[in-house]
């Protein structure tokens, strides 16, 4: 009888996620044997860390698929998965700094980040519902954690509950979607289900697996009507962290959504367009109008991202390479916009103690004018006002909208941002029109070199914007080719 | 040989609905239980674990009934991540009760709006 062989697959494509996977466990080893605290050391080795993956995915090989067509790499997830790097490695920095501040600082912390982006990494290149299914649990189970960090606090372990509770739902609805996809679709490969989904006739059975798959996904990406863990979870969690909750995972979900919408269900884009004009028009919605009334600056920014991917999801309803070019140069001005933001969040401290009521930021351009500057540059992009990089991000979604003749959509889009102007342009007025609270402590380096790199990029980006909307295009085209 | 014997000795052949419904049926069980629990936070994770089971019926019975092994992988990998997922959600309702002393639902209310 012949011994049954196997070929090694090939590791070449997954090298960034090797690096990082290997990573973690020596770090882990690492921090265990040092006796001293060795949370910068960890923090920074793992920047470098990050940093050479994204290196080894830009220059790694293009169009490939490996481990059994499990995994699958190609210009746009590289373009995503550099994306997620960088959202990852800037607020590593903010958390290093905040850990040291508060005196929680553990080595554990910069590697659950690093688990968590590992898991991002791989649903980003998943090609299959089995390797999307345990990517996107990679970075849940590591976020849960990374809520409840401060287990000490009352409301961070009370965020990490609500987290955790209405996560694994929404992990429980993916899944039952997928298994509804699995058993109509007969495989729980990728090209596989776009082969089935374009042939055959579409039986209620893998609709309904697909609306709970979409209902999984905008959980994650907390899309209304899936939102509701969001203000809780961001204000109570550590800032740092909730800047991080914002941004990667918001990148890498956005992603993935756009992968399997537009990859395997492809050729169901009558059914999903439908779900998806919803929920976006929902979540630019309530985005706006629910923030007016906040008062915490974090929870502020809990309906502001809200807000954000609902905007981002217009790119998604067009389903087209335009629309998907729209949707990466928005999640790219998106990640400066917010860590930029969430830098000058951190830098709220009054005699060493973090603040994050909006009416702390009374009269800051009086006691710290270039704070305040930051500030206003992020708020007036976050609105959507030119000459900021946030108006561009919003002007190539709403055109690719009106050019596929989504015309209401980008209407509603539009209306939305005019409302959300209001409580951004009320940052802005409090800071420079109230009688001044009480005064900041300096802003830490890191913090601030943050804080004032991203406010410059959001001019920059509007100055020249060619080179990165053309990556954007070129991922956009990789993915539909593919 | 199944059609016949339900025939003559009116047994019921157990076919691929009645998995899809015993699971449709656990699965809305284990989301009514997360919704409208009013006691404590273990029913809440007995109600998560229900949930993944359903889908692992799901996956079974449609492994079974395909004739294809990647949904019995699947559900492998389902049953182990759910381990991971309980382990976590434990570990995080331990810190919460150490902060609270209560792991009653409706005292989870520190933060609302």
């Amino acid at each position: 009888m012949p011994i049954p062989t196997t070929e090694l697959p090939s590791f070449i494509a997954a090298y960034p996620e090797i690096l990082m996977a290997v990573s973690a466990l020596a770090l882990l080893m690492l921090g265990v044997f040092r006796t001293k605290d060795s949370t910068t050391l960890v923090t920074w080795i793992i920047v470098v860390v990050m940093a050479v993956a994204a290196g080894l995915a830009i220059r790694g090989t293009h169009d490939f698929q490996t481990f059994n067509h499990l995994f699958v790499i190609n210009g746009f997830t590289i373009f995503a998965k550099v994306l997620t790097l960088l959202g990852a490695g800037l607020t590593l920095l903010l958390i290093n700094d905040w850990a040291h501040d508060e005196k929680i600082a553990r080595f554990e912390l910069p590697i659950l980040v690093l688990f968590a982006t590992l898991g991002m990494m791989l649903m980003i290149s998943a090609n299959d519902l089995i390797s999307l299914y345990v990517g996107l649990e990679l970075q849940s189970l590591s976020l849960y954690v990374l809520a409840a960090f401060h287990r000490d606090s009352q409301r961070a372990t009370e965020a990490g509950v609500k987290y955790f509770v209405l996560g694994a739902l929404a992990s429980g609805l993916l899944l039952y979607g997928s298994s509804l996809v699995y058993g109509f679709a007969g495989t729980t490969n990728f090209d596989g289900l776009a082969a089935a989904v374009k042939s055959g006739p579409n039986t209620i059975g893998i609709i309904v697996g697909v609306v709970f798959v979409i209902a999984g996904l905008a959980f994650k990406v907390s899309a209304v009507p899936f939102h509701m863990w969001t203000p809780d979870v961001y204000e109570g969690a550590p800032t740092p962290i909730t800047a991080f909750f914002s941004i990667a995972p918001k990148i890498a979900g956005l992603c993935l959504f756009l992968r399997v919408l537009v990859g395997p269900f492809a050729a169901m884009i009558e059914q999903w367009q439908q779900v998806i004009i919803l929920i976006s028009i929902l979540s630019m919605a309530w985005g706006s109008i629910a923030a007016i009334a906040q008062k915490s600056i974090k929870r502020l920014m809990a309906y502001s991202s809200i807000g954000h991917v609902g905007y981002a999801l217009i790119g998604l309803v067009v389903g087209n390479e335009e629309g998907a070019r729209g949707l990466l140069f928005y999640l790219l001005v998106y990640l400066f916009m917010n860590v930029g933001t969430f830098a000058v969040i951190l830098s709220m401290r009054v005699k060493g103690k973090y603040v994050e009521q909006i009416s702390d930021l009374a009269g800051l351009s009086k006691n710290n004018p270039g704070v305040a500057m930051a500030l206003a540059v992020l708020m007036f992009s976050m609105a959507g006002i030119p000459p900021m990089a946030g108006f561009l991000g919003k002007f190539y979604i709403f055109v690719a909208a009106v050019n596929a003749g989504f015309v209401t959509l980008a209407i509603v889009g539009l209306l939305a941002s005019v409302v959300g102007a209001y409580y951004y342009l009320r940052l802005i007025k409090i800071m420079y029109f109230d009688e001044p609270a009480e005064a900041f402590d300096p802003p830490g380096l890191t913090t601030g070199i943050i804080m004032a790199v991203s406010s410059v990029l959001m001019l920059v980006f509007f100055i020249v914007p060619a080179p990165l909307v053309n990556g954007a295009e070129a991922a956009a085209k990789a993915l539909f080719l593919g | 040989m199944s059609e016949h014997a339900a025939a003559a000795g009116g047994f019921l052949t157990i076919g691929l609905s009645h998995y899809l419904t015993v699971s449709a049926i656990l699965f809305t069980l284990g989301i009514f239980g997360i919704f409208l629990n009013r006691k404590n936070l273990i029913v809440i994770m007995m109600s998560i674990e229900l949930m993944l089971l359903a889908v692992n019926v799901n996956l079974v019975a449609f492994s079974s009934f395909l004739g294809d092994l990647v949904g019995q992988v699947f559900t492998m990998l389902v049953l182990t991540v759910a381990a991971a997922e309980a382990a976590i959600g434990l570990a995080i309702v331990v810190v919460f009760y150490r902060n609270r002393r209560s792991i009653e639902v409706e005292d989870i209310n520190e933060m609302k709006g």
